[in-house]
């Protein structure tokens, strides 16, 4: 069999297996996240069957997920909505961060992987996943409750700090000397600012040169630009996937919403092959050592983000049942985390286990958070029903 | 009556305001154009019992089907400084001579000086109706004229 034989064969297996698992989840609710990653785990180095002929084009398009991942991220919102977003939960973002940053970056250094390390994993357990809440709490009927804009407005902040975040990271981890770093970090932060400030005032010239009624040609520019784009940004160590987000928000208007329509099945596709081609780069062998780690992060961090989601909410004057659904549609953690993972191991500087340790935890959180988000409210009401009595009992 | 406006950054946007039994109804407003009602809880306001996905159609017609009494009032307020002429919605009923049969025949005009401006039906509004409107029944009629006129209207509707 030829070389391009097998990797067409790998890769038709691997994504009709990736579909049937992504229907099994969509059956039970659930996110096919972990599922896409298992899949990873069972084809790649270390499963059941090594898959490695679709391993080059599986790096390349999980790339081009990333790219996408975070394009349509940036298309969900415009600029005076990420503006009015941070003035309005800048509070709440930063007790979103230190909450739950701090436990990665404390189990990091624990197991002595340096700061390196340490801030890589407080990225993974800080960043909740936006496509798993958003979908909850749509399928949850959630969209009209007074907490939603509340969890909205963390979620917009969170995705903001990571266009600060990812620079920062790609930075540490290409291990520059302190003067260059802070160079490139200089124009990292340069750059975002420049195209923040574009996006507010100019967007629609930016919009108006990738526009077209032509679908075909509309969407060879857009996925153009957007790879120009993230490509220029990662020579620039901004990292490939900021280019891509500021990209996204820069796009605005009806030419946002056409965007958004076109490219989302490609990036479900494509963003299937990152999960996959991240699971592939772990050996799942590495998980049982870490997994009483993820287990103990993935503890911790439910409880600090419902705290966090709790706090956000009382703060608006949302009672109790409404600040705990609050917390707990913020639990998710998914493709960020990943990204952030998948960033440190390819750049290399982080230790091997970060990948292992990483996934179990993304496993648990993308199972876990729409779970939390459904239970939240019988488990609240039992807790309400239990104390109830014993206040009125003479 | 003072409506909330509150982005939901990402989705689109929520209007919505609180109605005297203390619930809040309103819509959500996707960016795609996609629109759901909804209708919070009762006991507890911050969540929501029920949050329907409406097609632009249905949306169209539940507007109507809301709107109607509004329209005919509306109609009543402009007339107010016309003394004698008012608004009333007549049925055609399942035993109403004119079911299945055009405008034009009932001779409405001649017969009693009323006009009827306006059909509801299924929810849709058809307004100045021509003399070839075929009548179904469970259509309401919206009819301008004097209360003598609207009286002999409605006999005639129901009668024949």
């Amino acid at each position: 069999m030829t070389e391009t034989a097998l990797a067409l064969i790998e890769l038709g297996a691997i994504l009709f297996a990736l579909g049937t698992f992504g229907r099994l989840a969509g059956r039970f609710g659930m996110s096919p996240i972990p599922l896409y990653l298992i899949g990873g785990l069972a084809f790649g180095e270390g499963g059941f069957i090594s898959l490695s002929a679709a391993n080059e084009f599986g790096h390349v398009a999980g790339e081009i997920g990333v790219v996408l991942l975070l394009l349509l991220l940036g298309l969900e919102y415009t600029a005076p909505e990420l503006m009015t977003g941070l003035r309005r939960s800048w509070a709440a973002g930063l007790v979103d961060i230190v909450a739950n940053a701090t436990p990665g970056v404390v189990v990091a250094l624990i197991l002595g992987w340096g700061a390196v390390g340490a801030v890589t994993m407080g990225g993974v357990t800080y960043i909740s996943s936006s496509g798993i809440v958003a979908k909850v709490l749509n399928d949850l009927g959630r969209l009209g409750n007074r907490e939603t804009p509340v969890i909205l407005s963390i979620l917009v902040f969170e995705d903001l700090a990571m266009a600060v975040y990812l620079p920062i990271l790609t930075t540490i981890l290409a291990g520059l000397s302190f003067a260059s770093g802070a160079k490139s970090l200089a124009i990292a932060l340069t750059a975002i600012t420049v195209v923040l400030v574009v996006a507010l005032r100019y967007g629609r010239y930016v919009s108006a040169i990738v526009d077209s009624s032509d679908r075909e040609v509309f969407l060879l520019k857009l996925l153009g630009a957007a790879l120009l784009v993230a490509g220029v940004a990662s020579a620039l160590n901004v990292s490939a996937a900021v280019g891509a987000f500021l990209l996204g928000i820069a796009i605005s208007g009806s030419t946002a919403h056409e965007a958004a329509k076109l490219l989302e099945p490609l990036r479900d596709l494509f963003a299937a092959i990152f999960f996959v081609a991240f699971g592939l780069t772990t050996d799942p062998r590495a998980i049982p050592p870490v997994l009483g780690w993820a287990v103990a992060l993935a503890v911790v961090t439910v409880l600090t983000k419902v705290g966090t989601g709790w706090w956000a909410a009382k703060r608006q004057g949302i009672r109790p049942m409404g600040r705990a659904r609050a917390g707990a549609a913020l639990v998710a953690r998914g493709e960020f985390s990943i990204v952030i993972a998948g960033l440190a191991v390819t750049m290399g500087g982080v230790d091997g286990d970060l990948a292992a340790l990483a996934s179990a935890y993304v496993l648990l959180m993308a199972i876990l958070g729409p779970i939390a988000a459904r239970v939240v409210e019988p488990a609240v009401g039992l807790v309400q029903r239990r104390w109830k009595p014993a206040a009125v009992t003479p | 009556m003072n409506v909330d406006v509150t982005a939901l950054p990402g989705i689109g946007v929520r209007k919505d305001f609180e109605v005297r039994s203390g619930r809040r109804i309103g819509v959500v407003a996707h960016r795609d154009g996609d629109i759901d009602l909804i209708v919070s809880k009762l006991e507890d306001p911050d969540a929501c019992a029920a949050q329907i996905p409406l097609s632009i159609d249905e949306a169209a017609v539940l507007a109507n089907l809301l709107g109607a009494p509004q329209l005919v009032s509306k109609l009543n307020d402009e007339h107010s400084d016309l003394p004698g002429i008012t608004t009333r919605q007549l049925p055609i009923a399942d035993e109403s001579p004119y079911e299945g049969r055009t405008l034009g025949e009932t001779a409405m005009r001649t017969r009693t000086k009323v006009s009827i401006v306006a059909v509801m039906r299924a929810g849709q509004l058809h307004p100045s109706p021509g003399p070839d409107f075929t009548f179904t029944s469970g259509d309401v009629l919206v009819v301008v004229g004097t209360p003598d006129g609207l009286d002999a209207a409605a006999k005639i509707l129901t009668h024949g």
